[in-house]
């Protein structure tokens, strides 16, 4: 694959992360979020070469994009006078840990066939009908619920194989 | 027994929605963008009269570089060519 193939796909794969963190973590304006967004990824691309090991990659994309929101946060703090000591409102915990239990879901769901990656996407991401996605995909809108079932299924065991719930015995294997 | 029902996936799922496909196409090009720029600034640290032309008129000189003219590359531009 080439170097820009690989960008694309990258970007690609950490594209809803950054957005989501920009828009639902910092709760930032569209245009405040979409500056963030470009900076995350410049920054990224400038610092790629670095970080050769992919498993560094995410954890250093997460905190990248939590410090421009703060930048951004701050710098519109600046310039409506706001007091200078005031950290702007951030976040919950709670709620960038929600996004990353989210992030790990949808690098479970790429492992999936690829027609379930797509009726999941359509129905619970983009939020489209039955109808819309049946009509979309050459199905009848009645076998759509069914086909969300069975793909669910197939997530929930592709999430476990990548994180085995914890054992009756707490973990321990003898 | 799983951690996750399906209701939870599904809201998992939910969470993250696309981000607007104009950021994600403007981020993928970034490699082809920054090349672009490249040229162009090389070329003007060059050639006097090529810069006067590429000031007068960067989106053309982008456009003309194969680089799509977003105005966060318009500002780059500029931007670099008033550090030459």
């Amino acid at each position: 694959m080439g170097d820009d193939d690989a960008w694309r796909e990258l970007v690609d794969r950490f594209s809803r992360y950054v957005y989501a963190i920009a828009v639902q973590g910092f709760r930032l304006g569209q245009q405040d979020a979409e500056d963030v967004f470009q900076d995350v990824f410049a920054r990224v691309y400038e610092r790629l070469d670095s970080l050769r090991d992919d498993e560094a990659v995410r954890p250093w994309i997460a905190q990248l994009t939590r410090r421009v929101c703060i930048d951004r946060l701050r710098s519109g703090s600046r310039e409506s006078d706001a007091d200078l000591d005031e950290l702007p409102e951030l976040p919950a915990e709670d709620s960038l840990t929600a996004l990353e239990e989210a992030f790990d879901v949808h690098e479970a769901m790429a492992e999936l066939p690829e027609n379930c990656q797509v009726i999941l996407d359509r129905f619970f991401a983009r939020d489209e009908s039955y109808r819309t996605i049946g009509d979309t995909l050459g199905l009848p809108a009645g076998t759509i619920a069914s086909r969300i079932s069975r793909c669910l299924d197939k997530l929930r065991d592709a999430f476990d194989g990548r994180n085995p719930p914890p054992t009756p015995s707490g973990g321990q294997v003898t | 027994m799983s951690n996750y029902d399906h209701e939870q996936l599904s809201r998992l799922i939910g969470m993250l929605p696309p981000a607007p496909e104009a950021w994600v196409q403007a981020a993928q090009e970034l490699p082809a963008a920054r090349r672009g720029l490249d040229q162009l600034v090389a070329r003007a640290e060059a050639d006097a009269a090529f810069r006067a032309e590429v000031l007068a008129d960067l989106e053309r000189a982008l456009q003309a570089e194969g680089v799509e003219p977003q105005p966060r590359v318009v500002a780059e531009l500029r931007r670099l060519l008033a550090d030459d």
